[in-house]
Formats: structure tokens, sequence, C-alpha cells
């Protein structure tokens, strides 16, 4: 029984650009999965394939038990799709581009009122209800974009880096409402730059390069494949340098690289918060000072490396289908 | 997994012909709306037709020679039709910058992730377009009156007039749907959807006399569609400057005129409406 979005060896090619090259994917139903991967990697183009605004070369696509390229119609009636540029309309207020969304589901236009002041009321947008939407921030657009994917409380969501370029304070507010939906028992499938996002929101991750999936597994379990956890000490005396490296090597997993310059000591480690504290414990009752010391998960950048050999490339302007298409060139340039 | 594959939902729309109706309607309205807060654009857009009615009356008026007169009245009333017909050709131009704007900010996407009627966002467009068409004709008809512009036929024709010049209007706003969805950015679509309508609104009898003209141009004007419009609306107004050329257009402008709109709307809501389909922002 395959899951509610379901792909198999999705290709899709624009001119001599193969923006997808064989995805697969599987997620099951009421499940998050958290698709992780640099500019030009493919998941805009996965996502617009499995909502129907792009027909793949080749391959199977299943959302919500049907055929994406045999019943797009019935797909859509299916899916909400919260896109990276909030698509609302910005001369028309919250309430109207709620409504007129309701009823292009074909809602009666009652009924599609009733939703739309629902929805203003959960997503927090009710005061600014009745104001054109170029007056709304950031955060507000995006919440409103949301919601107008929620109007028909589809089985099946994506969203297409939904806090790409929002600040901290409104991304929290947006996990927040994301995590409130998929306890609904919402599927839901979510690209995103951040292995934090998909750390805070996903059940599984599929981590995506030149177009194909190339590893999945739970957080844990990517960051275990990056090399996990490390401990990194900022000692305040040089000359404590020596000292502390043998404190270190008796509690390291591995080699401990020394930053001389920086009175900087890294060592890979398994254990955690309770580790962490057995060190400090012991380098105090040595008597080194120190300036700094933490746990260091992995970043993304760390998991890039050591899956692709490349560093994930940072964000750049551009948007859809087309960063998609011209990224790839471009990376090859930067890869190591 | 076959099994699955083949399952369609159970809430399948009941006619698509009324769904399409609809949700037409639903689109023009938001068109509408948007159209009624950002007003400059529709009193930019009578402002130039407006424009040219003074300038061409006043400035040109006292030297152009109708049907063998030079008298300026002559000239403005055989400028009103060419002034009505080239006025609704220029709402290509709204037509086009308001679908490139829409695929630009990703409302394209929006609408066709949704189980809408596939031509719907265009039809809708197109629809808004009409009622700003049919505004603008009537403030410029008032202006025309101004001016010293006549009808001097029933008010059954004059009315007859005004409808065709909205099924010509209509028709181009599909060529600017076309255009809309073919080019990058909005500007594009508005310089795109400009710039072709002056020739063919020039190499016409809407302005001069295309009797007048060298005979290859005049072949051109004969047979250009909007020399056809003006033609139509130039005898159900009963305005001077009617041409007495052979060619069939000429002969049967009000024939010419509704097959040619027909031929449009059939041709670029086709191209147009297919062109959607596979659109990517």
């Amino acid at each position: 029984m395959p899951g509610a979005i379901y792909a198999e060896g999705l290709v899709k090619t624009f001119g001599d650009v193969r923006a997808l090259d064989g995805v697969d994917l599987d997620v099951p139903e009421g499940t998050v999965l958290g698709l992780l991967g640099p500019n030009g990697a493919g998941k805009t183009t996965t996502v617009r394939c499995l909502t129907t605004l792009l027909r793949p070369d080749s391959g199977t696509a299943v959302v919500a038990g049907v055929d994406v390229l045999k019943h797009p119609d019935a797909v859509r009636r299916s899916v909400g799709l919260s896109g990276q540029f909030a698509a609302v309309d910005e001369y028309l207020t919250g309430r109207e581009n709620l409504q007129m969304v309701g009823q292009l589901y074909q809602m009666r236009a009652k009924a599609a009122k009733a939703r739309a002041d629902e929805l203003l009321e959960q997503f927090n947008l009710a005061d600014a209800a009745d104001r054109t939407t170029k007056t709304y921030s950031g955060g507000m657009r995006r919440r409103l974009d949301l919601a107008a994917a929620l109007v028909v409380s589809p089985p099946v969501m994506f969203m297409d880096e939904p806090t790409t370029g929002l600040d901290p304070r409104n991304r929290q507010q947006l996990w927040d409402v994301i995590k409130q939906l998929v306890s609904g028992g919402t599927t839901l499938l979510l690209t995103t730059q951040y292995l934090e996002e998909a750390d805070h929101l996903a059940h599984d991750i599929a981590v995506v390069d030149h177009g194909h999936v190339i590893a999945r597994g739970t957080s844990d379990q990517l960051k275990a494949r990056t090399g996990g956890e490390r401990v990194e000490v900022v000692v305040h005396e040089r000359e404590h340098i020596q000292a502390a490296a043998e404190v270190l090597r008796g509690f390291g997993k591995g080699d401990t690289t020394v930053e001389e310059h920086m009175r900087k000591l890294t060592v890979p480690v398994a254990g955690g918060a309770k580790l962490l504290a057995e060190v400090i414990r012991e380098l105090d009752t040595r008597g080194i000072e120190i300036d700094d010391i933490g746990l260091r998960r992995p970043t993304l950048d760390d998991v890039f490396l050591s899956l692709t050999g490349h560093i994930a490339e940072a964000k750049d302007e551009e948007s859809g289908a087309s960063q998609d298409t011209k990224s790839p060139k471009r990376r090859k340039e930067t890869a190591q | 997994m076959s099994a699955a594959t083949d399952a369609v939902p159970a809430a399948a729309p009941a006619n698509p012909i009324s769904q399409s109706v609809r949700d037409s309607l639903v689109v023009a309205k938001r068109n509408l709306i948007r159209m009624s807060r950002i007003p400059e654009m529709v009193i930019f857009g009578l402002i130039q037709p407006i424009m040219f009615v003074v300038l061409f009356s006043y400035v040109f008026g006292g030297s152009m020679n109708i049907g063998g007169s030079t008298d300026s009245s002559t000239y403005r009333e055989f400028l009103m039709a060419g002034i009505f017909a080239q006025t609704v050709t220029f709402a290509t131009a709204g037509a086009g910058a308001g679908i490139a704007d829409d695929m630009h900010k990703g409302l394209i996407d929006r609408f066709r992730s949704l189980p809408m009627a596939r031509g719907a966002v265009l039809t809708g467009r197109t629809l808004a377009d009409l009622v700003q068409t049919a505004l603008t004709l009537l403030v410029l008809a008032v202006v025309a009156l101004l001016v010293g512009w006549r009808t001097h036929t029933n008010l059954g024709e004059v009315l007859a007039a005004f409808g065709l010049l909205l099924l010509v209007g209509y028709a181009f706003t599909w060529i600017g749907a076309l255009i809309g969805l073919s080019v990058r950015t909005p500007e594009a679509a508005t310089s795109g959807g400009l710039i072709w309508l002056f020739p063919v609104t020039f190499i016409s009898n809407a302005f001069v006399d295309s009797s007048r003209m060298t005979p290859w141009l005049r072949h051109v004007a004969d047979w250009n569609p909007f020399s056809a419009t003006v033609q139509a609306c130039r005898e159900l107004f009963g305005n001077p400057g009617v041409s007495s050329s052979d060619a069939w257009p000429m002969q049967h402008p009000v024939w010419a005129s509704l097959i040619y709109s027909v031929l449009i709307i059939l041709i670029f809501r086709t191209l147009a409406v297919r062109k959607y389909r596979s659109a990517t922002a």
C-alpha cells in the first residue's frame, strides 16, 4: 500500500538540464517528510510535479490515492499548496483572498465566506481581515498563504520553503501553526534548506541533490551519518592546550583537532549533555580555565559536506523553476 | 497499487460548463475589485483616448480632406469612429499586463493548483477588461459629444455600433492574454501589447481617408480587420467618410468585423488556454 504521497522515478528536464533525475518518495499517511537540499537540487520541481503544475517527462506519482498524471483535477481537489512566495492578491483583503480561493475550490459563496472567517480567526488575522494584503507584513502574508492552502482542509499538503525570508519570531510562529496542522493528521511534504526546520517539523528527511534523493532517514540518523556531535573547548591560556587535549582524549571517540591560534580544541563524542558536564568537571578538577565550551551538533553544511562532498549553497533571490534549472551548472563551479 | 491509482474522489464537479462560467465570474469579480482599488490605472486608460480626440480634432482637423470637405467639424465626426475603435483595441495592453503580473507574483501557480476550470483565469480577466472598456467608451462618448460629434441614425444602430466595438475589444484582450503569458514581466506585456497596435490602427481608415493612400498601402488598409470595424461604426453612426472601396470588408464591414472578432477569439483563446496549462512562473 503506497503512502499518501508516492513517487517513483520522476524525471523532468528543462532543455539540457536534468532538474529531476529519478526522484523516489514515499510518505505514509499522517506523517511529515522534509525535503532537504540546496538551491537547484530539484525540491521545487518535485513539488511542482506532485501538485500538477508541471508534467514530469517520466515516472509515476500518486497523491492521496490518485494518479497525478491521469487525474490531475482530482488531485487538485485533495491537495493544498503553499509556495515559496506568498501567492495572495495584494489588492484584495485577506478575507476576499480566502473567499475567492474557497469558491475556486468549488465551495458555495456562503460556505466560502464562513470558512474564510474561521481561518482568519485561527491564523490570527481577524483584525487585519478587511485590509488589503499589500499592508500585511511578510509573516502575515505567509500565514494568509498557508490559510489559503487549507481552505478545504486537504488531506495532503505541500509547502515549498514556507519560512524562507522570515525573521526568527515569525518563523517560530509559522512552525507552531504547521505543528498544530500535522497533529490533526494531515500528510505534509515540506521543502527546506534548513536542517533545523526539518528537525523541528519532519518525521523523516529526504536529502536531494542533482535531481535525486541521496539519503533518507530521521534527523538523528542523518546526523549520525555525518559524524554526530562534537565537544568544542576554548581554553583561556595557551599553555593549557596540551593538558586540555589530554582530558578530551579520555572522553572522545576520535582524534582531537587543535587550532592553536584560537586556543580551540574539537573532539567527536557520543553521550550528549551528560558527557559535556563530565568534561567540564574534569577540566575544572585539573585547574584548566576555559573561555567557552559547548556541544556542537552537525549543521546543514556538515550534512551536505559529508553526503555530497560539497557545501550547500547560500540562498539567493531567485525563485521557482528558474532556480531549479539554473543552479546545477553554477553549483558545479563551487563544488570542491 | 493500480487499484489506488485509478480511484477518483467522488466530489467531481457536476457540469463543466456551469463550473467554467462560475469560476470565470469569480475571477472577473476579483479583477474588478483590483481595478477599483487601483483607480489611477482606469484614469490613465481614459486620459489617453480623450487626449487623442482633442489633439486630432484640433491639430489635424483643419487640414484634413474627408470626402471633399476640409471642414474641421466634418473631420471631428469622421475621427470618432477611429478613436472609439482604437480605444477598444488598447485594452490588449491591460489584459496582457494583468496576466503577466499574476504570473510574476505566483498567483497563476495558486490558480493552477486549484480544481477550477482551466480557462477561467483568462476568461475572468478578459471579462473584467470588457467592463473597463465599456466604462471607457461611455466617458469617451460624452467627451465626443462635447467636441461636436453627432450621430445621424437611430438609437438601435448606435447601440449596435457600441456592441460591435465591445466585441472587437473583447477579441483583442485574448491577444493580450497570450502576450501576458508569453513575456517575463508586466512591463514587457504593456509595451508588447501596444507597439504592434500603432501600425495596425494607423495603416487604416481610422484617422485619414484611406482612398488617398498609395495603392499598396490602401490595399493593406482596406483589408485590415481594424478598418472594417471603423467603417462599420461610421455606417452605423451615419458619420462622414464611409469608404467606397471595392474590397469585401469595406463593402460588408459589420459582417467582416463579426467574422474577424470570432476568428481572433477562437484562435487566441485556444492558444492562450494551452499556454496557461503549461505556464510556469
